[in-house]
Formats: structure tokens, C-alpha cells, sequence
């Protein structure tokens, strides 16, 4: 596997300017005659679709949902970042670029987090050209609000909506584009593998979720904007439908999976409450702007939180970490909650909690300022727990809510299958080891508006302009096929289990040994159970209804197929990488409590290869490279 | 907690459907309502039947998926919320829940619970945008907006599109949803330009898909999760109006002959 970043000469500010002014371009008249699939309309999928067939290129847009509209993108709250420095308060571009590459303790590109702080400034122009409704404040500017992992305030949003604002944003610019006819939209289409021609991808294979027909469909270049894979865990805060079918696909088709197991542990949710559950539901990360998070100080305290006493409280985050307290980033608050319930001073009947109390705020800013600042956060607290956070402090634990890991990609974002692109959570390039919040909608959306529109031309300028394969071209019959074959597969099992049966197992498998810490021997636990879930499902899952139809089950048996594969690749990286690291925990390799790098040993991506069933990975390796920043330890202290 | 469920079955958009009955034991009342349907479905499919087929996605009330119809009343029993924010705690043990697909011409069944609501991405395409290219944006603050303005327009941006307020239309009416659109980009100053271009176009477009008029007996406000004011479709009547008119002194002026 060659892996080349590609990663442009010269001083990290002129990387990017200089890399547009000397890449290939496809001239105006040409850029007609070739095709472009993207599979995915969340905020990466859908700004670049829009965005190419602004430029002139054919596009086809894929999604599974039933709308455009509706990809996990939208369940965003708390706001994007971008280095605006509207606040005066000594935000840069380089500084947000230094505040992502040690928020991901040093396991991400230099050049790649620095494009991404410098296209962050067009994201909000671009947004607010569109209509996106940004909090504003009296005088008729941008409002901002501070977020985990900054010391500045440069976090852009819609009340507790800005996903959804920014989604329908760049689903009303795909809108345009559809309704003009430069995009083709597939709506309820899901992608079910990936096919190549001489080694680049050309197409992909599809089925129709209402109708259950599969379909070929073929292109110039192929875009995966199809978001991460945390369902893996089954609980978790994505959507039901988030899946990593598509990238799996492509993985099994020779891109690699990089960092499978950096896996963000969100530290703010609504604690599991029964087997029966589906979803965990995350609780912004915004509320810790105004939010203390305590425990008791004293283990298996259960009086309510009201009747204890302030000095028998422990602001743990605060005492911990008194430079960011309640702000440290993600991974460090994740750990911090777990340590606590670890010491038996979790709260709530499971002892798997803490407390998130906004007393402090109400008194100091009042009732009316935390409403409109969190109402929505507040409503869905209660509607789910039937609680009244204004009353009580929330209850919150961690949960999966992201994936750094994805497909290995350049700087180009093009994987090392030439004519396979893939942004925004899909891919591994910007967060290391740990993304800081309100960073995830920057990225989708400087891959889509900002990156791939100019760095696709430097792949297609060497296809010849109206070579798009034909569908009956011997590799679609093929992958069809395939797809068909382990349909009826499926279908024909008719076991015992149903597939939720797995998804649950394996779920469990994960969190118990590749969760928030992980250690040699539970990793190595997983990896023997994994295989013999997997082999389990494949004799005993019971997929009902038939293929040429609307079929739920179906769906999902393909989804978590694949997720007892990824699985098992999670836990090896999560084992070779015997250092910790960001959301990597390794229990051998910790100081103090905190995690301890090895960046002797692992200053890489792992990227792993598909080498067939049955058989192991190929772990590969690209070294990162920190010319611009000094490899420090993180420090939130 | 245990509930009867009567659950609309249909294998397609063409087949017959009908209700079937289904007993539902041993609930947990902090279950929300999808969960109680995964359960049901855990059961149906261990027996060997086939499990209901219903859309959901997120589960936290903002992807707009979820569009069940509850008792009669689109999301069920909560105020200003979605299907997957319903939990059992709202129902008594021993009830017996009636669960349809969201009713309408426009959105046609699919399968048991699941509707096709393409129609309304078909009247977004029509001109639910403001015609920005990218890369073309001036900087977001050069345009001062009012903090009132800004705030107008969210509430009229926070429509999730999931159709209950046609579901719950005895006109199969989607004022709410388009005057939301239009109000939010109407509001403010980028989507004044094609303000007018916009309404005519998007009503022409939701005329056509089947819509039905508005006749202002409010169960689209009262039954939306996110909700949307019924004042949207006040101000969505005025813009049209002022579209009208806009139009007809275009032509007349196009007619005296302009100076080309």
C-alpha cells in the first residue's frame, strides 16, 4: 500500500495558497464531461456535491434517507468554530490550528489542520450568505460562545440547532443545484460496495431501500461523505441509521482504515437507562460554559444533590485541570467522569453518573439569560429523563459520539484508491487522536465548500474528459453480483438470533475492552470474541421479509455485518497502539492518571489493509511530521 | 406497563392495508415510543413474522424522520414534540394506542408506517435557496442583522420537515412548512433579492404536488414539533400578495415599453 500525503512544500501558511496555484485545473467546457458520485448529503456530502456542480461537473448525490435533509450532521448543537477573532481576544488562524493539533494530541497532519483553520473564516461567510440564521447580538453582529479545548470565545451558532442550521444551509444549496438539473439526487439509495476499473474507482453498487433494487452506477470519481462508524458500539449518540458500510466497502476494496480506534467518548450525556435502549443523547458541550460538574466527595453518598453540603462537593474537573475546569476538552472530561464512578462516587441508581449543575449560572446570570442560552438542551433533558435541570442538577455520563478514525486520505483528500475521495467524519485527516468541539461541522464543511472542489480537478485533469465506464463494464457485473449473493445470503439464513441480538454483543464487546481505557488483555478478550460473534451471525441471524421490498432488517443485517469486521480491526490498532493518546487510553502507558505518549514509537497513522477474509490486516504506517509545532504534553492543568 | 397496539400494515403502495392487532407486555414506562415499537418488532421477528416498518433516524427529535401517527394526532399526545421524543410514561397500562402512517394525498404509503414525503424536497428545489455560489460570500458580518430579525428567522428555520402539520391538515395543507421557508429567507437581508421569485414559485410548486389550501383552523401550529407560529403563513400570504403585484407592474411596464 502506498501511502503518499502529498503534503505541499514550504512554510506551513503558504501550503495551501501555494498547493491551489500549482495543481492541475479541468478546463470550464471539459469539467461537463465528467461524472461525480458522492455518497452522503450531510454537511461534507452535501457542500460538495452543491459546490462541484457549481463548478460545471455531473453530479450524483446519494443518500439512504428519505431526504437530503436529514443526515446525522443535523443533531449538531452546540456551534462551529472558526478563527474569526471577531471577540478581539487574540484568536488566529494559527491559533486555531495549534488548539486542534494539541487538542488531538499529536496524531493529526500539520499541513491538513492548518487548511482547515484557514478555510474556517469562509465557512461562516458562506453560511451566512446562504440564510443561515447565527445567533447575533444586539448591534446586528455575529455572536460567539467558547467551547472545550480554547481559551478564546470562536464557536458560531444557532441556538442549540447549528447542525441542523448549517445542514439545511448546504441542503439548500444542493436544492438549487437539483433544481436547476446539474444534480441528480438519489434519495432512500444506499451504498453497498465500491467498484474499480484498473484500480481507480468508477462507481458504486446501490439498493434501492423502498424498492430493493440493485443498482450500478458509474463515474469519473467516487466521493465518500458517508460520516464515522461509532455505531459500531450500537449505543451511542449517532443516528440509528450512521453506518460504515460504505467505507468498509471501500475498505475491502483496498482503501485503508486509519486510526480505527480513536473513538470519541463524548463526557456529557443522558446516562443509559435500561437494555431496552436504543440511543444515547448528548447533552451539548456548551452547557459546560455554564455548567459545573461535581460529585459527592464522599463514595455511595445518596442523598440528593441538594441536601449536599458545598464543602462535601467535588468540582473535580476544576480541581483537576484549574487552567480549562469545566471547558478541558472532551477525552480529559470523559476520563475525569469515568475515574470519579470508578471511585464509587457516581450518581444516580447505576452509579454510572455525574452531576452537571447550573445553580452557580442561575444565580450569577439569572433565569431568563440560561434559558435562552439552553432552553432546547433543557426541554430535551426532561423530556427524556423527566427531570427539571433548572431545579436539580443534570445528570450526564459519557458516551460514543465520534469517530477520528476513517479512511486514509492525502492531502488532495483522495484515499490511496486513485479516484476515491472522502471527507468530513469518513475520513482520518484533522482531529488526531481527539477532536475539539465544534470542530466536526468546520470540517465537513471546508472538505465540502472549500477542499475538494479544487483539489478533485487535480485527479480528474489526468482521466481523459468522457472516459466514464459504461455499467456492463465486467467490474459491475461482478460487484453486482456480490452484493446480490450476500443478500440472498442474508435472506437465507433464517436463524435464531435477530440482528439486534448482535449488535447489542458486540456493543458490550467494545465498551468493556476498546471503550474510554483500554488494556492488553481486554483487548485481547475482544478480539477472541469478536470473530465467534461474527461467525455466530452468519449461522444464526434472522433476517425476515424478501429482497425486492421496503426491508428494515435487511438494512440493518448488512450495517452490522460489516460493523463485526470493524470491530475487530478496532481492537487490533487499539492493541498495537500500546501508547496513549488522546481518546486512546492504554492503561500500561499513563502518568499520573493522564495519558502518556510515545512518540518514539508511534508518532504515525496506523492505517490497516484489507488482505481478504480469514486473513489478517496489514498494519502500515505514515509518519507524522511536526515541523511547526514542538510535540509537547498536553497540559490542561 | 402493557399496552394494545392497533398497527396499520401495508406490504406496498399497492396493496390493501389494514390494522392489526398486537399485545405489548412487559413495557418499561422510561422506554420511548420507537423503543417500545423495537421491542415489539424484537418479538414479531422472533416468531417469524415480519417487523412493522416505520422511518426514524436520530431519535432526538430533529432529523424529522420519525412521522407516526398516535391516537389520531400526528407524533402523539406531547406538545412540541416529535414521535421519538413520545415516551410510554405518557400512556396508562392497559391502553390501547391506535399507530397510523402520517395521512395525506401527497405522501403516499410505502410500507405499514413508512410515507413518501419527496414531495416537499420537490417544492425546496423550486426555490427554498438563496442563490449564493460558493466562495462568493462577502464576510458575515458585513451585513448587521437586528438580534430580533436573526432570532425571527430561527424560529421559522427550526421547521424539521417531517409533515405533520400536513398530516394533520384536514386540506393536506403544507402553508406551514413552505411559509417557514419562505419567512426565514424573506426575513432577512441575503434572501431579499429573490423574495418574490421564491413564493410564486414555491406555492406553484406546492399547488402542483397535491397540496391542499390552508383554511386556518391551526392544527398544523398546534402539532408541530418544532412549533413553527401560524404567523408564518400570515406573512407567507402577504409576501405572495406583494409578489403578485410585483409581477403585474412588471409586465404592465413591460408592456408601455421600457427603455430596453
Amino acid at each position: 500500500m502506498k501511502l503518499e500525503a502529498k503534503t505541499p512544500p514550504g512554510p506551513l501558511a503558504e501550503k495551501w495558497k501555494r498547493h491551489q496555484g500549482s495543481i492541475k485545473l479541468v478546463s470550464p467546457n471539459n469539467k461537463r464531461r465528467y461524472e461525480v458520485i458522492v455518497v452522503g448529503t450531510g454537511l461534507a456530502g452535501a457542500s460538495a456535491a452543491a459546490s462541484l456542480s457549481e463548478l460545471g461537473y455531473r453530479v450524483k448525490a446519494f443518500c439512504f434517507h428519505d431526504s437530503a435533509r436529514r443526515a446525522h450532521s443535523i443533531a449538531a448543537q452546540g456551534g462551529i468554530n472558526a478563527a474569526k477573532n471577531y471577540q478581539n481576544d487574540g484568536d488566529s488562524v494559527y491559533r486555531l490550528f495549534h488548539d486542534t493539533i494539541k487538542g488531538g494530541d499529536f496524531r493529526a497532519r500539520e499541513a491538513n489542520v492548518h487548511r482547515l483553520a484557514e478555510v474556517s473564516v469562509r465557512i461562516i461567510d458562506q453560511c451566512v450568505a446562504q440564510g443561515v440564521p447565527f445567533a447575533r447580538e444586539y448591534g446586528g453582529l455575529l455572536a460567539n460562545r467558547s467551547f472545550g479545548g480554547a481559551q478564546v470565545s470562536r464557536t458560531f451558532y444557532a441556538r442549540g440547532q447549528t447542525g441542523q442550521q448549517l445542514l439545511l444551509g448546504a441542503y439548500s444549496a444542493l436544492c438549487k443545484q437539483v433544481g436547476s438539473g446539474a444534480v441528480q439526487l438519489f434519495p432512500n439509495t444506499e451504498m453497498l460496495d465500491l467498484v474499480l476499473i484498473d484500480g481507480q474507482a468508477k462507481g458504486i453498487i446501490t439498493r434501492n431501500i423502498n424498492t430493493g433494487a440493485v443498482e450500478r452506477h458509474a463515474a469519473d470519481a467516487v466521493i465518500l461523505a458517508t460520516g464515522g462508524y461509532g455505531n459500531v458500539f450500537n449505543l451511542s449518540t449517532y443516528a440509528r441509521g450512521s453506518n460504515a458500510t460504505a467505507i468498509w466497502r471501500a475498505y475491502r476494496r483496498g482503501a485503508g482504515f486509519a486510526n480505527p480506534c480513536f473513538t470519541q467518548i463524548h463526557p456529557t450525556c443522558i446516562p443509559v437507562r435500561g437494555d431496552y435502549q436504543s440511543k444515547l443523547t448528548l447533552m451539548s458541550e456548551s452547557l459546560r460554559n455554564d455548567g459545573r460538574c461535581w460529585v459527592p466527595k464522599k463514595q455511595a453518598d445518596h442523598r440528593p444533590p441538594g441536601q449536599i453540603p458545598e464543602d462535601e462537593r467535588d468540582y473535580y474537573l476544576e480541581r483537576m485541570y484549574p487552567a480549562y475546569g469545566n471547558l478541558a476538552p472532551r477525552d480529559i472530561a470523559s476520563r475525569a467522569a469515568k475515574r470519579v464512578c470508578d471511585e464509587g462516587r457516581g450518581v444516580g441508581t447505576s452509579g454510572l453518573g455525574v452531576y452537571l449543575d447550573f445553580s452557580d449560572s442561575i444565580n450569577r446570570l439569572g433565569l431568563k439569560t440560561i434559558k435562552e442560552r439552553y432552553a432546547n438542551l433543557f426541554d430535551i433533558y426532561h423530556e427524556i429523563t423527566g427531570e427539571d435541570a433548572y431545579q436539580a442538577p443534570m445528570r450526564i455520563f459519557p458516551a460514543v459520539h465520534y469517530t477520528m478514525g476513517g479512511l486514509w486520505v492525502d492531502y488532495n483528500l483522495m484515499s490511496n484508491v486513485p479516484g476515491l475521495f472522502v471527507l468530513g467524519e469518513a475520513n482520518f485527516s484533522d482531529h488526531g487522536a481527539n477532536r475539539l468541539g465544534a470542530s466536526a461541522l468546520m470540517q465537513g464543511l471546508a472538505d465540502g465548500y472549500f477542499v475538494i472542489p479544487y483539489t478533485i480537478g487535480d485527479y480528474l485533469a489526468s482521466v481523459k474528459p468522457g472516459t466514464t465506464p459504461k455499467t456492463d463494464a465486467a467490474a459491475f457485473t461482478t460487484a453486482e453480483k456480490e452484493t446480490q449473493e450476500r443478500v440472498q445470503r442474508l435472506l437465507s439464513i433464517r436463524g435464531k438470533r435477530n440482528v439486534s441480538y448482535f449488535h447489542k454483543q458486540l456493543g458490550k464487546i467494545l465498551w468493556d475492552g476498546c471503550g474510554m481505557a483500554r488494556n492488553q488483555a481486554g483487548l485481547e478478550k475482544a478480539l477472541q470474541a469478536i470473530p465467534e460473534l461474527r461467525a455466530e451471525f452468519w449461522k444464526d441471524v434472522n433476517v425476515l421479509g424478501e429482497s425486492l421490498s421496503m426491508n428494515q432488517s435487511l438494512e440493518v443485517a448488512h450495517r452490522v455485518a460489516d460493523f463485526l469486521e470493524l470491530g475487530e480491526v478496532m481492537c487490533m490498532d487499539a492493541l498495537t497502539r500500546t501508547e496513549s493518546c488522546g481518546c486512546h487510553f492504554r492503561e500500561e502507558s499513563q502518568e499520573a492518571g493522564e495519558c502518556k505518549r510515545d512518540d518514539e514509537r508511534f508518532a504515525h497513522a496506523a492505517v490497516w489493509e484489507f488482505k481478504g477474509d480469514g486473513q489478517k490486516p496489514e498494519r502500515h504506517t505514515e509518519s507524522l511530521n511536526y515541523e511547526f509545532t514542538t510535540l509537547a504534553t498536553r497540559s490542561y492543568k | 406497563m402493557k399496552v394494545n397496539l392497533r398497527v396499520w400494515r401495508q406490504r406496498g403502495p399497492d396493496s390493501p392495508g389494514e390494522f392489526k392487532n398486537y399485545e405489548a407486555a412487559d413495557l418499561n414506562p422510561n422506554m420511548s415510543f420507537l423503543e417500545m415499537l423495537d421491542v415489539v418488532n424484537d418479538r414479531l421477528a422472533s416468531r417469524g413474522e415480519e417487523p412493522i416498518a416505520f422511518a426514524h433516524d436520530c431519535r432526538e427529535g430533529i432529523c424529522g424522520t420519525c412521522c407516526l401517527n398516535i391516537n389520531g394526532k400526528p407524533h402523539g399526545p406531547g406538545r412540541a414534540i416529535a414521535t421519538c421524543q413520545t415516551y410510554m410514561r405518557s400512556f396508562r397500562d392497559g391502553d390501547t394506542i391506535t399507530i397510523e402512517p402520517f395521512r395525506a394525498k401527497p405522501f403516499p404509503i410505502l410500507k405499514d408506517l413508512v410515507v413518501d414525503r419527496s414531495a416537499f424536497d420537490r417544492i425546496m428545489q423550486s426555490g427554498g435557496y438563496v442563490s449564493v455560489r460558493t466562495g462568493a460570500a462577502p464576510d458575515g458580518n458585513s451585513i448587521p442583522i437586528s438580534k430580533e430579525i436573526a432570532d425571527r428567522a430561527m424560529d421559522a428555520a427550526q421547521c424539521i420537515g417531517c409533515g405533520a402539520c400536513v398530516a394533520a391538515c384536514k386540506n393536506a395543507s403544507a402553508m406551514l412548512f413552505v411559509s417557514a421557508k419562505v419567512s426565514q429567507l424573506s426575513l432577512l437581508p441575503q434572501g431579499r433579492p429573490e423574495r418574490h421569485r421564491r413564493v410564486l414559485s414555491m406555492v406553484a410548486k406546492m399547488d402542483e404536488e397535491g397540496f391542499g389550501n390552508c383554511t386556518v383552523t391551526g392544527s398544523c401550529a398546534a402539532v408541530c414539533p418544532k412549533e413553527v407560529s401560524l404567523d408564518f403563513i400570515t406573512r407567507m400570504n402577504r409576501d405572495y400578495l406583494a409578489a403578485l403585484m410585483h409581477e403585474a407592474v412588471g409586465r404592465a411596464a413591460g408592456k408601455e415599453g421600457g427603455a430596453g
